[in-house]
Parts: structure tokens; sequence; C-alpha cells
């Protein structure tokens, strides 16, 4: 199991104003697959991927990532977690402007300690996987909204994670791009990594092997849609 | 696809799944021939056989009437759209919970999968990069369309949603 949460909950304010962003989710998903978690916009889905990735931490509940507990975690192991262990890909891409595409991608292998030249080797080698070898040395600025968030997906490999969390990653993009971006999820998925993508675009069901809809912080109705297991591609 | 040339049955239904791309694997060999059968009976195709062939429906070549010039022309400047029932399953809805004969928000989940099997069953295939940009022109609408029912779901379950809560309450 890649990922695990358990009683998951993350609460804001208290008495008359408590908002349960998060309410007691369970959640497995196991290494290789790609899940995705549906709902309308303040449903808690992304509150629950910060949560999932050690960017929050929970109110109440567990997670584990691999074999280690996520939410007991002290800040400095944590940071190191989120470094090595989570991709996290986001709706705005979130590139730093004045590096170049290589330069992104390279940054997070270097302050994972890399030797320079590994990291660039490895840059190199994901920017051609997601088909951007020849954008190696253009700027953000310079790339299309599909190409930067190719671009942030190859960041996100950087450290061979045990498992890429996205938010809203098709939100800012264009059918075309949406498609590229979906067609390197599913080669992702194919190569065995583990994908969680929280989203209103219902057309990551193309790519994934679950889709549990997700209704005022909770998953709604378990028995139904935590069983909709769309495995019929494999 | 008549209106380009006269042709065979084959060749039409050929025509035919290259315009659909994947969502023409669907169709099978003799609907094509139920269909001309129609059109040549209401005077808007005729056909004759080549000679030396057997006389079958796939050995004849079908041509387009006059009567059936005009009606590719008049077909062309048509503005229909069809447009799928929400009345129905609005009614559903509305039945379900004024009956309590079933829990409206449960018929939304029950729809939404299936709308969601859809979606993902079209964007599949529109996935797939051997799609030619024009059939794929066809996915990206039948996506469209389905993610407008999806929103529409979403709006009947916050109304029912909100509703239950009430009753309780």
């Amino acid at each position: 199991m890649a990922l695990r949460a358990h009683g998951l909950t993350k609460r804001y304010g208290s008495h008359n104003t408590l908002v349960r962003a998060v309410d007691e989710v369970d959640l497995e998903a196991p290494t290789g697959q790609t899940l995705a978690i549906m709902g309308a916009s303040g449903c808690g889905k992304s509150t629950l991927l910060h949560l999932l990735g050690g960017l929050q931490r929970p109110t109440d509940g567990q997670v584990w990532l691999g074999e280690n507990r996520v939410d007991t975690m002290s800040e400095r192991a944590l940071a190191r977690l989120r470094r090595d262990d989570v991709g996290f890909v986001f709706q705005s891409f979130h590139l730093m402007d004045e590096l170049t595409a290589v330069e992104n991608i390279e940054l997070a292998a270097l302050l994972a300690g890399r030797s320079p030249g590994r990291a660039r080797k490895r840059a190199l080698y994901l920017l051609d996987r997601v088909g951007l070898a020849d954008r190696a040395m253009h700027l953000p600025s310079a790339l299309s909204g599909g190409q930067r968030q190719r671009v942030a997906i190859a960041r996100a490999l950087s450290n061979e994670p045990l498992v890429v969390l996205a938010d809203e990653p098709t939100g800012n993009l264009d059918t075309a791009a949406t498609l590229e971006v979906l067609r390197l999820f599913d080669e992702l998925h194919a190569a065995g990594q583990t994908l969680v993508v929280v989203t209103h675009d219902a057309r990551i069901a193309a790519v994934a092997d679950r889709v549990i809809a997700m209704r005022d912080g909770a998953f709604a109705d378990d028995n139904r849609l935590v069983g909709t297991v769309y495995d019929g591609r494999r | 696809m008549l209106a380009k040339e006269p042709a065979y049955g084959y060749d039409l239904r050929a025509r035919m799944r290259e315009a659909l791309g994947p969502l023409g694997d669907a169709m099978n060999a003799g609907q094509i021939y139920v269909a001309l059968a129609r059109l040549a009976k209401a005077g808007l195709v005729t056909s004759e056989h080549d000679e030396g062939l057997p006389d079958r429906p796939d050995r004849r070549v079908y041509a387009l009437t006059p009567a059936g010039q005009q009606r590719v022309a008049g077909w062309l400047t048509e503005v229909s759209w069809p447009k799928p029932d929400l009345a129905e399953f609005h009614l559903k809805l509305v039945a379900a919970a004024a009956g309590r004969l079933a829990d409206p928000v449960s018929l939304v989940d029950a729809q939404r999968r299936e709308v969601l099997r859809r979606v993902r069953d079209a964007q599949r295939a529109a996935l797939d990069r051997s799609v030619d940009p024009v059939a794929g022109l066809l996915l990206e609408g039948v996506v469209l369309r389905l993610r407008a029912d999806l929103e529409w779901l979403e709006a009947c379950e916050r109304t029912w949603a909100s509703r239950a809560g009430h009753a309780e309450s």
C-alpha cells in the first residue's frame, strides 16, 4: 500500500463556526494505482490532498506513506518526506519563472543532495519522458500551459516519489493540453507510478482505476462510491 | 456519404466508419443496407446492379435521386439540435421524493456513475493518438455534453441533499 489514511479529519474554527473540511476519511491507495477524488469546489478535496502529502496536519486520524506514519512526524522529518517521497502537481504549475525547464526539474534533485551532474542527467531524462526534450533551455514564460504542466509533472517525478499528488492538474488547461496531461498520467500509470488526483474534471476518469466522489468533507456514501472501481481498462 | 458520388454499400460503410472514428465501431454491417432500403422506398436513393456480378445488396451501386439531393441540401441548412431528455430524470427525482419511493440523492449518485462511465469510455477513446483529428472532434463533443450533464447532476445533488437536510431537522 503506497498511501493509507484512517479517520482523517481536519476541522477549522470552533462551536458555531466549526467547519469540518475533511470528515473522517478512510483511504487506501495501493501501489501503482491511479485514484481520482472528485467533488465540487469547497468539498474538502484540496485539504484532503494537503493532509495526505504532509502539507497540513490533521485534527484527527492517521496517514501512512509507505511504512511511515506522516501525521505524527517532526517538522524536519516532514520536510524530508515532502521532498523525497511525495511529488506535488498543482493547478497553476508553481514553476520558478527565472529558471529554465531543466533547471526547474533538477532543483528538486539538487535539494535532495544529488550531484549536479546526476541531477542534470535525471532532469533531461524526465524532460524527454514528458515529451519536452527540445524545450530544456526554455523559461516557463516561453512554454504553453500544457508544456508548463508537463514540466511540473517531470519535477514531481524528480526524486522517484512513492506517490504523486495532483490538485486540479488540468484546471488551467485547454482541451488539447488536457489530452496531453491525461496521456502522460496514463504512461506514468503504466510504468507503475502511484497517483492521487483531486479534481472536478470528470475526464480524469479516463485514466483512473478508481473514482471516488467527495461531498462535504467526506467520501459520499462509501458503500456506493468508494466501491465504484472503474477497472474495465485492465 | 452518398452526396459525394454513387457508391457500393460497403464503400458507404467505410466512409461512415472513418467519419465516426472509434464511435463507428459499434455500427453493424447490415445497418447501412437497412437504411439504404428505407431511403430507396422513400424515393431518395436509387440503385442498379453492376453487370457481370451477382445481384446482391453489396454488389449494387447506390446513388441519390434528385429528390435525395434536395433532401441533403435541406438537411445541411437545418438547425435542429437534438436535446438530451433531462425532464424525465428530473421527474424521476420529484416522484421519488414526493412518494418517498427512493432517496433522490442516491438516484443522482447512480446516474452520475453511469455518466462518468460514458465520459471515461469517450475520453479513453480520445486519448488514442491514432484517432483522426476530425473523428476526435466528435469524441470531444460527446465528452463536453457529458460534462455538462455531470454539472447538472451536481446541482441536483445540492438541491435534493439540502431538502433532505431540512426534512430531517
